[in-house]
């Protein structure tokens, strides 16, 4: 089947709001999760902040290219296109800590890169970057602490990035649509990994980030088993009362 | 991971340039640092704010209620001690 420039150029579009949108309202979802079960009530109110954050660049993503609400209740899991780490559970706090970590220090290069240049997410990314900017500084100095506090938390804050590292690899699979330098980003994200797990005297993981025995392939709609049972209870509501409002 | 042992700070937001910083609350936080991201998120997250102070409660020292009438009953019939005898210029609106 061939295709005109036209649609290809739409489908493209279509494929990195997607990416983009589900990134962010997967994410959200999983911090959203925290609510009533957060360590202390000043973190779960900095958590349910960074997913309303999220929340609203989903909305403006998801609505770029069609209904939010059908696009977020309605689809199947394989049409979600969010990488692997952003649904990953919650596990203990150093886990969500670390996964905030991977993927705000990602997203804050990525929106950075997409600020300035002129494609069609300039303009979101200019305003997103500063959210994500509190993101990445809010999940770094969680890393400080934990990794740099007892040895009951340094251990579980290196279990934790130890069992995140294999998802990471997908953040830098290029996405077509995103005018950005992938492998440049890589660098720059491993080298900010480096300096930040060294300062909080942890250990940057040494298992493989790609390759037959890494993760990711959620751009694709391949997602890990937890998925299903998430998007089941994100989207219960809306499946079972059609157009409910409140 | 409990907050047991986290110390108590006082919040003190300014919400404009040329304004004083205001007491909005009071949170726990492990440090100063930490202190100062939780008052970002729990006080300023609608606008109200352009500078954060926050301190340990243990470092403010409080007038006592029992020391109320010493402290406070001698200036309420002193009118000449209020600014009421002259035209506060316009413009100035945060006397």
């Amino acid at each position: 089947m061939s295709s005109t420039p036209d649609t290809h150029e739409t489908a493209t579009f279509t494929g990195a709001a997607l990416a983009l949108g589900d990134d962010a309202l997967i994410l959200s979802h999983r911090l959203g999760e925290w609510a009533g079960s957060a360590p202390v009530l000043e973190e779960e109110v900095a958590l349910a902040n960074i997913a309303l954050d999220l929340l609203g660049q989903a909305r403006i993503l998801l609505s770029l290219v069609g209904d939010e609400d059908e696009l977020a209740y309605l689809r199947e899991e394989r049409s979600f296109r969010n990488v692997q780490l952003a649904e990953q559970p919650n596990g203990d706090f150093a886990h969500t800590i670390a996964r905030q970590l991977y993927f705000s220090t990602y997203q804050h290069l990525l929106y950075g890169r997409l600020a300035s240049g002129d494609g069609p997410f300039a303009g979101l990314a200019a305003k997103a970057v500063k959210e994500v900017a509190y993101h990445r500084d809010h999940a770094e100095h969680w890393t400080l602490r934990l990794g740099d506090g007892t040895t009951e938390s340094h251990e579980r804050m290196q279990r934790a990035c130890d069992a995140l590292w294999r998802y990471t690899g997908e953040l830098f699979q290029p996405v077509e649509g995103l005018d950005v330098d992938h492998a440049a980003m890589e660098s720059a994200w491993l080298a900010s990994m480096t300096d930040i797990l060294g300062k909080a005297t942890l250990t940057v993981p040494s298992g493989p980030r790609t390759g037959a025995w890494a993760a990711g392939a959620g751009r694709q709609g391949l997602h890990t088993e937890s998925f299903g049972r998430m998007i089941a209870e994100m989207q219960h509501l809306h499946r079972s009362h059609p157009g409910a409002t409140w | 991971m409990t907050s047991d042992g986290w110390p108590l700070w006082e919040v003190f937001v300014r919400s404009r340039r040329g304004l004083s910083h205001t007491h909005a609350g009071s949170l726990h936080a492990p440090d100063a640092e930490m202190a100062l991201r939780n008052a970002r998120d729990l006080y300023t997250r609608r606008s109200e704010g352009v500078s954060i102070w926050v301190v340990p409660s243990t470092e403010i020292t409080a007038s006592s209620p029992d020391e109320k009438d010493p402290f406070f009953e001698p200036a309420a019939d002193k009118p000449y001690r209020h600014p009421t005898f002259y035209d506060i210029p316009e413009g100035v609106k945060h006397l």
